[in-house]
């Protein structure tokens, strides 16, 4: 085994070597069917199940109902708010996340895992910590709720305020990618570049990016999928106005308490279909990646 | 070194300016010209407050030839009334309880602290009840109190932690329990305790205990908003349901206030009182009849009599108001807190 | 935080470690510890007594041993099927593996509300599940067990799959060839070598677990002392104005999660260690 190996890292190849070997040490044929049934059975139970009722109720009653529901405009302003989050959460996030890299893995210095610890922490924090210190911080009663207020900034129960909860929620998943990847590449590529003459910038764009990229693309679909379905972080932040704060998994919630299960279930089979592609695109990265 | 430096500022003015735009493309910015009202309900006003706003907003367009437009913001009672101490901006409050506007004027004086007596009927324009939501044909007999304490019944109610209408519940069933045992505190205790022994949901809001009651079929008796359980019965289910009104209940009357710091800092105060008087009107009450409130207006009351039947009601004032209410009963400690022990 | 920012004595030419670590350290302060520290600032200002009080309340003390009790049982349900599931995609062919395969990750990328009203939906006991059991599974810790299950299944996968796809076939090859059976390779060899891996991934899934509150609370039934988990106090705590009192408890929550970060670490580090010196 040459290859360091880091357990945190989601590593993109699938079928591993020896998969498909056929030594005298595999287990029987029961053995093996036994252990697909399980797993099979196990993930229909959990994961295929529940997508599947999300379809069949949003569809209950019929295409018309379900077109209408996720074309009302409040179900539009929720769909324009998220993407709006995306736009400015994502592209935050990935830039700290490769900066944090870039500081981490090309330098030693003391204290380096404790920082990576913290860069951690966020992911550990309960959704709702994460709403409440924001309000701590922000809200009228807050440490800045004052001055907030009589300069008429409105962070919490606005758009900033759902944009930093999310900030925080999905703070560690760009740079959790990169780390490990940045780490088993090593500093020789970057130092054979600069002592070639290239810039820092040069070499980052020319010899680093590449390296990272499909890692870094990875990061950026965790986060993404994460940044459009926070729940709990939000809602303690947003004030649930209609039309104006409400994301799409609030949007979800307030539908389903106005009996509206049909139309509560269509916006949540859009945001399914949303992860699907995620799933979809996150495998043809991984796909992409094992190619090269 | 130059271009280090500049390179220093690149991802942090990218971060600034991203934030900037945050904040800049502010949602909530009222347009000019046209008056915007923050309406922050409680959860079974939804129908009530889209029906109303709309009359409201033809009458205000006809008396002043302004256009006004409606946020509305829904959500438990408690959980709303957190948000506007936090800083959401509301100009009218229209809430469960007097307790969460109470707490208002108390922790960040957004309004004065006799706002109750603003509007008349204790600033509270409609009424409603606590009632029982039984399903079809009352399979289990259920009549009154008693027979929700009967070990076979089992019972859905919200969290009086965080709804305001189970605390309505809590107390009218308390109220029914004093008059029973003749204020004898052991035997009233015990009898809630019994009766909440029965709860096998407790969902934090009165709208989750509907689903869960209606959808999720658990449950022979859901204690419901009187409104809310003609919603249910009509949105749901006409098959499905039927109410039982108790022999004794509480008269919950939610309250609404103006927000003053709120419409002071907006200059929407004449909009936000002509609003919440304007649920006074006959318009007013008419529409909070048709949605299953109980109007002030006598007349209007009667129109509507065979849809809200007379049964013996006891007030808040029974319990010493509010925050006397809350202190004993619902507080860390309380005897909603002893009961679950 | 008082970090020795050393550059280490073999100097390196890359540029950019007082801006990258500079920016870093801003923005992680900015975003995450600045806020974090509102916690245990807010929390000061009660006596130690009364968040004594606060953090010992029988409620609270039920909603921990909930929170811990099912964030273990979903925890370890995932390290067996988690384990199986990965074995599986690593060493078999079947018709679908790539499906299921990519289907792993729905939990990553399902909003957790909806996850939750779905499963609330399935498990209640009308429910396309449900209706199959004689005993009540939404609304029951049973029901909370499977919203955290849910969560916590790509977690445990995704850890344990790179490891048994790096795993050499020459260590099995070599137990299989001293005579010792295919359970004994699996129980003696195999799992060893998973094991810092399949605890990385239960830690994880267990950590995400204990703060879960999106799907939990449409299917736990949110009953004081019995179906009430940690992060609802907090809400509830806030509901009632009582903004200490949920401070204090998040205080609790809080350094859970660090002790549980600090422990996944360390178990990161070992491994490392471990390989580094191999």
């Amino acid at each position: 085994m040459t290859k360091p190996l880091n357990v945190e890292h989601d590593s993109p190849s699938i079928a591993g070597h020896g998969a498909t070997k056929s030594y005298a040490m595999q287990e029987s044929m029961i053995v093996k069917w036994s252990l697909i049934a399980i797993s099979l059975v196990f993930l229909a139970l959990f994961l295929i199940l529940p997508l599947v009722s999300i379809f069949v109720t949003a569809l209950e009653k019929g295409w018309a109902t379900y077109v209408a529901s996720i074309t009302d405009p409040d179900a539009l302003a929720a769909i324009k708010l998220t993407l709006t989050v995306v736009l400015i959460v994502v592209p935050l996030n990935a830039i700290f996340g490769i900066v944090a890299a870039w500081a981490i893995t090309k330098f030693s210095f003391k204290g380096k895992n404790v920082l990576i610890t913290l860069i951690d922490l966020p992911f550990a924090v309960s959704p709702v910590i994460a709403g409440l210190v924001f309000i701590l911080l922000f809200g009228a009663q807050g440490l800045f709720g004052e001055w907030l207020f009589q300069n008429d900034i409105k962070i919490v129960f606005a758009l900033p305020g759902i944009v930093i909860a999310t900030m925080f929620v999905t703070f560690p998943f760009v740079a959790r990618e990169l780390i490990p990847l940045m780490q088993m590449q090593g500093i020789t590529e970057e130092e054979a570049s600069i002592s070639l003459g290239a810039s820092g910038w040069k070499t980052f764009f020319l010899v680093t990016l590449p390296n990272i990229k499909w890692g870094l693309l990875y990061g950026l679909i965790l986060c993404n999928a994460r940044t459009i379905g926070e729940f709990g972080a939000v809602s303690v932040v947003s004030g649930h106005i209609r039309g104006m704060t409400n994301t799409m998994p609030l949007h979800i919630e307030i539908l389903y308490n106005e009996y509206q299960f049909t139309a509560a279930f269509a916006v949540a089979s859009l945001m399914s279909i949303l992860a699907i592609i995620t799933i979809i695109i996150k495998n043809f990265i991984e796909w992409k990646a094992k190619d090269e | 070194m130059k271009r280090r430096k500049k390179s220093v500022l690149l991802p942090g003015v990218f971060t600034a300016v991203l934030l900037l735009a945050a904040c800049g493309d502010d949602p909530l910015e009222s347009s000019e010209g046209k008056a915007e009202i923050l309406n922050v309900s409680y959860d079974p006003t939804r129908e009530l407050y889209v029906e109303f706003n709309k009359a409201f907003a033809n009458h205000w367009k006809e008396q002043t030839g302004q256009d006004v437009t409606f946020q509305q913001s829904h959500g438990g009672s408690g959980k709303q009334g957190r948000a506007v101490i936090d800083g959401l901006e509301a100009d009218v409050v229209t809430l469960a309880l007097a307790y969460d506007i109470d707490e208002m004027a108390h922790t960040r004086q957004l309004l004065n602290e006799d706002w109750q007596t603003e509007f008349e009927h204790n600033s509270s324009p409609y009424t409603s009840t606590m009632v029982f939501l039984v399903r079809k044909g009352n399979p289990k007999g259920i009549k009154d109190w008693d027979d929700l304490v009967r070990d076979e019944v089992s019972v859905i109610t919200p969290n009086p932690k965080t709804s305001g209408g189970a605390r309505w519940n809590y107390l009218a069933a308390w109220g029914y329990a004093d008059k029973k045992f003749n204020g004898d505190e052991e035997q009233i205790k015990s009898f809630m305790k019994q009766l909440f022994g029965n709860v096998e949901v407790l969902d934090s809001g009165a709208r989750g205990s509907t689903t869960t009651f209606v959808e999720r079929e658990i449950g022979d008796v859901l204690i419901a908003w009187e409104n809310e359980a003609y919603l249910s019965i009509n949105e749901l289910g006409v098959d499905e349901f039927e109410i039982v009104t108790p022999s004794l209940s509480i008269l919950a009357e939610p309250p609404v206030a103006v927000v003053d710091k709120v419409v002071d800092k907006k200059g929407t105060r004449e909009v936000a009182e002509s609003y919440l008087e304007y649920l006074y009107s006959d318009e007013g009450q008419e529409i909070a009849a048709k949605n299953y409130y109980r109007p002030r207006n006598e007349e209007i009351l009667k129109k509507y009599s065979d849809q809200f039947q007379s049964l013996d009601l006891i007030t808040i004032e029974d319990f010493g108001g509010w925050q006397e209410a809350q202190k004993t009963h619902f507080a860390d400690g309380g005897t909603f807190d002893e009961i679950y022990q | 935080m008082e970090l020795t920012l050393k550059k280490r004595k073999k100097n390196t030419i890359i540029p950019g470690f007082t801006m990258t670590l500079g920016y870093t350290m801003l923005y992680l302060s900015i975003i995450v510890l600045l806020p974090l520290s509102m916690v245990f600032f807010n929390t000061f200002s009660m006596s130690w007594s009364e968040f004594w009080q606060t953090i010992a309340h029988p409620r609270a003390v039920a909603s921990y041993k909930l929170s811990f009790g099912t964030a273990l049982a979903a925890g370890v349900i995932n390290v067996i099927f988690g384990t199986i599931i990965a074995w599986v995609l690593v060493r078999y062919q079947f018709p679908g593996k790539r499906i299921v395969d990519g289907l792993v990750d729905l939990p990553f990328a399902l909003p957790t509300a909806v996850a939750g009203i779905a499963l609330a939906t399935l498990y209640s006991p009308n429910g396309w599940v449900g209706q199959f059991f004689d005993f009540k599974i939404a609304f029951t810790p049973l029901g909370i067990i499977i919203a955290l299950t849910f969560i916590g299944l790509p977690f445990v996968v995704r850890t344990v799959q790179p490891v048994l796809q790096n795993l050499g076939s020459e260590i099995e090859e070599a137990s299989a060839s001293l005579g010792a059976t295919r359970l004994q390779t699996f129980a003696k060899v195999i799992i060893p070598e998973l094991l810092p891996a399949i605890i990385t991934g239960f830690s994880l899934a267990f950590a995400r677990s204990l703060g879960e509150y999106g799907s939990v609370v449409f299917i736990a039934g949110n009953m004081p002392m019995k179906t009430e988990i940690t992060p609802l106090i907090i809400m509830t705590k806030l509901e009632q104005y009582d903004y200490v009192g949920a401070t204090a408890i998040a205080t609790v929550m809080l350094v859970a999660s660090f002790i549980l970060l600090l422990l996944i670490n360390i178990i990161q580090w070992y491994t490392n260690r471990k390989f580094s010196l191999q």
